[in-house]
């Protein structure tokens, strides 16, 4: 227990928020055993990555007792697994893109004009992030087929589009109604044209917009495996697939399976770090 | 006021295209579907109403495992909901506002929310098995016969425990921005009146956090109604069916049986009852509040 209130000392400093001097141990304390509550797991997994398979399953240690990087090596030489990674970083990236490409312009129709039709179409949008992935996981895997994308990231990409499209579109929406629509105007007064304005003035005014945008979209196809599983075999599996493979004849490689999940939170550890002075904000899609 | 132009559906339109695509061509796919029945050899015939009269029935096999399936599901939603929301609104009030401590409870925080979900559950069933898993071996060593995978109340304990760690941090980081965006003034007016901190959070905090709680609700609401890969990866739907959702039951059904018509049904009666959920609870919860509509 010293530890975790050690740990609260060093994660907790003078909130601005008034909170009685009684209270706040407390809470300091609360807050590190929750830290502590989301640590622990992830310990476990990455202190089975560094041990042998003999070691996991002769008993409990707590942490390795001969630290071993064999399972990491196992999978940076073996193509099928890395490619596992190459190929769930290739289909998140064009996710990313096409997300934000199409996303962009019409977050801008939204916040700056009425058209016909357009909060059911904002709503109807917005209802597509409400489709469980179950069940577009039959139809997607005959209509990618149909269209000969099977197979490929772009499948895994286009098929991500349907929730992150609408939640790109919403948290841009967000952003882009926090810019003055004055500033358009006078743009064009000042004999901007439009794609002009939008890519010279607009965006960096919205860039801590597209970057929460970004991220989220990442997020959501990073993590999602469903429908990747769904859309694809042998070219374009994702890591996250992949690891269903530890499960052999001769049982559980728990020290390659935990190997695999550690690295596939590497990317998501890398980007929080850049992203992290925008994450409160973010996660609030821009609507505070 | 806005300007009125129809002109600006030419900037909607690849994400109609994109949308309709990807979400609208497989939904008529599954409408197709759920009006017919095959014997196999790509031959459907007509079958109308019947799988919904069917599904809709609980006296029937299907209708009693699906109406199973949607208790469950219901039951695990209300549940993550009454963990989540008090316990991450604590943590928001309780996270550091500045410096290194912030930056380093942001990262901290987020990390699971970026991770795999398929990831997700091997870390939970590698912590909670009894023979390699810390979590399941203390228990066990504690004199607790702790086994997720034959007692339905274990497995159920380990799922919820497992959500709770996945996204309560979503609440927690929507909540720390919610109580950001407070002015500083609100406060020195409390502490002027002296009030208590409990009175500061209840009619300053709270009602100033609204708006994140309703997007904090309804994506808990959506994310948990619809989980499938992380309790399939840790029980797979067992002890029995006793932790099979909505989502597992569907995937079954449609690529497990390949009953085409049945899973079609069900897919379109299941995302009707996420939409009218997450319709009533926004009108209600935005209702009078016509500037939070959008």
């Amino acid at each position: 227990m010293s530890a975790s209130v050690a740990r609260a000392e060093a994660v907790r400093r003078p909130a601005a928020a008034p909170a009685a001097a009684s209270g706040a141990w407390a809470s300091r304390l609360g807050l590190a055993l929750y830290l502590l509550f989301l640590a622990v797991p992830i310990y476990w997994l990455v202190n089975m990555s560094l041990k042998t398979n003999f070691e996991i399953s002769s008993g409990m240690t707590l942490w390795p007792r001969e630290p071993t990087l064999d399972n990491y090596r196992r999978i940076f030489t073996d193509s099928s697994w890395y490619s596992g990674y190459i190929n769930s970083l290739t289909y998140v990236a064009l996710n990313t893109v096409i997300s934000l490409l199409a996303a962009l312009p019409a977050a801008y129709a939204f916040s700056r004009y009425r058209f016909l039709g357009d909060k059911h179409l904002f709503f109807w949008l917005l209802s597509n992030r409400m489709a469980p992935p179950a069940v577009f996981a039959l139809p997607f895997f005959q209509l990618y087929s149909a269209v000969g994308l099977f197979d490929t990231p772009l499948a895994v990409a286009l098929a991500h589009c349907v929730f992150n499209i609408p939640l790109a579109v919403w948290i841009l929406e967000g952003f882009m109604s926090g810019v003055p629509r004055e500033i358009d105007e006078t743009a064009a007064i000042d004999g901007y044209s439009f794609p002009h304005f939008f890519m010279k003035i607009f965006m960096p005014l919205i860039a801590g917009g597209v970057g929460v945008a970004g991220f989220f979209c990442f997020m959501f196809s990073w993590v999602e495996l469903l429908l990747a599983r769904t859309l694809t075999t042998v070219d374009a599996k994702p890591i996250a697939a992949t690891m269903t493979r530890t499960v052999s004849a001769a049982g559980m490689d728990w020290g390659l399976l935990a190997a695999a999940g550690t690295l596939t939170i590497i990317p998501g550890a890398v980007v929080i770090w850049f992203v992290r002075n925008h994450i409160a904000r973010g996660f609030a899609l821009g609507r505070v | 006021m806005k300007p009125h132009s129809n002109r600006a559906w030419l900037l909607v339109l690849p994400v109609v295209a994109l949308v309709a695509f990807s979400g609208v061509i497989p939904m008529m796919m599954v409408v197709n579907y759920s009006v017919q029945d095959t014997f196999g050899n790509n031959e459907f015939f007509w079958n109308g109403l019947g799988w919904f009269r069917e599904l809709l029935d609980p006296s029937t096999e299907f209708g009693g495992r699906f109406l199973d399936a949607l208790w469950r599901s219901l039951l695990f939603s209300a549940i993550c909901l009454a963990i989540q929301i008090p316990l991450g609104i604590a943590v928001a009030l309780t996270m550091p506002r500045r410096g290194l401590a912030l930056a380093f409870c942001l990262v901290a925080m987020a990390l699971p929310l970026l991770i795999p979900w398929n990831v997700v559950g091997t870390i939970w069933q590698v912590f909670v098995r009894g023979d390699i898993g810390l979590l399941g071996h203390a228990l066990n060593r504690l004199g607790l016969a702790f086994n997720y995978t034959q007692v339905p109340l274990h497995a159920w304990i380990t799922i919820i425990a497992m959500d709770v760690w996945h996204w309560t941090s979503l609440v927690a980081l929507l909540c720390y921005a919610g109580l950001r965006a407070i002015p500083d003034a609100y406060y020195q007016a409390a502490r002027i009146d002296g009030a208590s901190s409990w009175a500061v959070f209840r009619s300053i905090q709270l009602p100033k956090l609204r708006r994140v709680l309703t997007i904090a609700v309804l994506l808990r609401f959506m994310d948990s109604f619809m989980i499938y890969t992380e309790p399939f990866v840790v029980t797979g739907g067992g002890p029995g069916n006793a932790t099979t959702f909505l989502s597992i039951d569907l995937v079954k059904i449609a690529l497990g049986q390949f009953d085409l018509g049945k899973a079609a049904a069900m897919s379109i009666v299941y995302n009707l009852i996420i939409l009218t959920l997450c319709w009533v609870f926004f009108a209600t919860t935005t209702r009078g509040d016509a500037d939070a509509a959008r």
